[in-house]
């Protein structure tokens, strides 16, 4: 029961993913201003706007589902941080998961999106229920990539559907990357990635012009810092998870720990890349986007595993 | 000081809202965060909803229409929040403050904090502002 509570608390749960996290979305952050050939903030801009978010006033909308309202970013966080435990602890190399793992992580990665949705509408705000109809429709566009990528890994690892299985058979025989269908896989996944993190160019569910950040408009105080952290989250586990399916894992011994990391800052890095040079696009766009090209490119990876390329 | 103040000062969330100006200090608003000024090195940036914001820069004369919606903006921020006069309209009213819809400077309607004046002020002003009014909350 102790480790238990050490894995989802500490190490590799709250703790260590949001302090990564949030030292991710700094560096996401820097990337960006260096773009745009400017200086960028500090590095403890991440823990400076949580501490001030907590320590903010908390307010609550007249005509909003009070409960519903309060517990939706909470139960965001938890869903994020048992899915940094699921995905974290067989990619990091501390314990081994269970058998169709990978299952479970996809269904546990939606959890922090829905309750985004179900915060939104309990917001009573008419913009934030705008941002969750497209929030909702985004999820089903990039789901079904997802999953068909997931089917080209695993019947490239020889039908395993345990992450450290995966990750063992690349150590074994070279990463997936390498493989013509890892690469179209890789880059399928990356796209839905962006649009899970909701950056541009799939950031049309939290539109800062157009509907004033969408879902989460009405949150302040502590309530919006959870949704924060639950961001910074996400923006390691996402990588991390990439990180396991395509480039062996990141093991934490010796020299490996620089790889880890660098294979992790490549990642966000392409993510931050693809949000700096891309404009936002609309929903319909998105939903062509991922329903025609990414779910051919999906099955195109998954044809060339079967055909062991 | 205490942590908690000095992660606010080090955080501060902009929301502008202009109550019946020109336009010409919102754009010099927005020149804040190009490259030559980059105010995101302080932690500052502009968010869409006044929900999240820590600062309420107001530019423009209020007038009797905007007051309501000023007022309203105002109760839906949440507390603490500082309020900066951005341009000489909602200082004192500037050219339009014999106007038949004025209604009244800024501090009239709603506790100022700073006020940086000028047609438009240059954004090293504004900058300037700002770091005096976070110096001068640093010594209370």
């Amino acid at each position: 029961m102790g480790t238990e509570i050490f894995y989802f608390l500490i190490f590799p749960g709250l703790l260590f993913s949001g302090v990564i996290g949030g030292l991710l979305s700094w560096f996401d952050r820097k990337i960006t201003a260096r773009v745009q050939f400017r200086q960028g903030p500090p590095l403890f801009q991440p823990l400076y706007d949580f501490v001030k978010l907590m320590a903010k006033e908390t307010l609550i909308p007249l005509r909003g589902s009070v409960t519903t309202f309060i517990l939706a970013p909470v139960f965001a966080l938890f869903g994020a941080t048992i899915s940094a435990v699921f995905i974290l602890l067989p990619v990091l190399g501390v314990e081994t998961g269970f058998s169709g793992d990978i299952i479970v992580i996809v269904y546990l990665l939606n959890i922090p999106s829905i309750t985004y949705i179900i915060g939104a509408f309990a917001s009573g705000n008419p913009l934030a229920a705008v941002g969750a109809s497209r929030e909702m429709k985004l999820i089903l566009s990039y789901e079904i990539p997802f999953l068909l990528v997931l089917i080209s890994i695993i019947i490239k690892s020889g039908m395993s559907i345990s992450l450290t299985e995966i990750i063992a058979y690349q150590s074994a025989n070279g990463a997936f990357i390498g493989s013509l269908s890892g690469i179209i896989g890789f880059i399928t996944i990356l796209m839905c990635i962006q649009a899970k993190l909701g950056f541009v160019p799939f950031d049309m569910a939290e539109g800062e012009g157009e509907i004033c950040d969408g879902m989460i408009i009405e949150f302040s105080g502590s309530i919006l810092a959870f949704f924060k952290l639950t961001k910074y989250i996400m923006l390691f586990i996402l990588p991390a998870l990439v990180a396991g399916l395509f480039f062996a894992g990141l093991p934490l011994n010796g020299i490996n720990i620089l790889w880890s990391l660098l294979k992790v800052l490549l990642v966000v890095l392409l993510i931050t890349l693809i949000r700096n040079t891309n404009p936002r696009v609309r929903i319909e766009q998105a939903m062509k986007f991922f329903w025609i090209w990414m779910n051919l490119f999906a099955v195109v990876s998954i044809v060339l595993a079967i055909i062991g390329l | 000081m205490g942590f908690k103040e000095s992660c606010f000062k080090k955080s501060l969330w902009v929301f502008h809202l202009s109550v019946g100006s020109c336009n010409n200090c919102d754009i010099e608003i927005l020149d804040l965060l190009t490259p030559r000024f980059d105010v995101e090195r302080f932690g500052m940036k502009l968010v869409g909803s006044i929900r999240h914001a820590d600062v309420l820069l107001v530019t423009g004369i209020v007038t009797k229409k905007t007051k309501p919606r000023l007022l309203e903006v105002y109760a839906q921020a949440p507390k603490p929040i500082i309020v900066i006069a951005i341009g000489a309209c909602p200082c004192t009213g500037g050219i339009f403050a014999s106007g038949y819809n004025f209604a009244g400077p800024l501090d009239k309607v709603i506790p100022v904090d700073a006020y940086v004046p000028g047609c438009p002020p240059k954004p090293e002003a504004m900058i300037a502002g700002v770091v005096k009014l976070l110096k001068a909350k640093g010594k209370q």
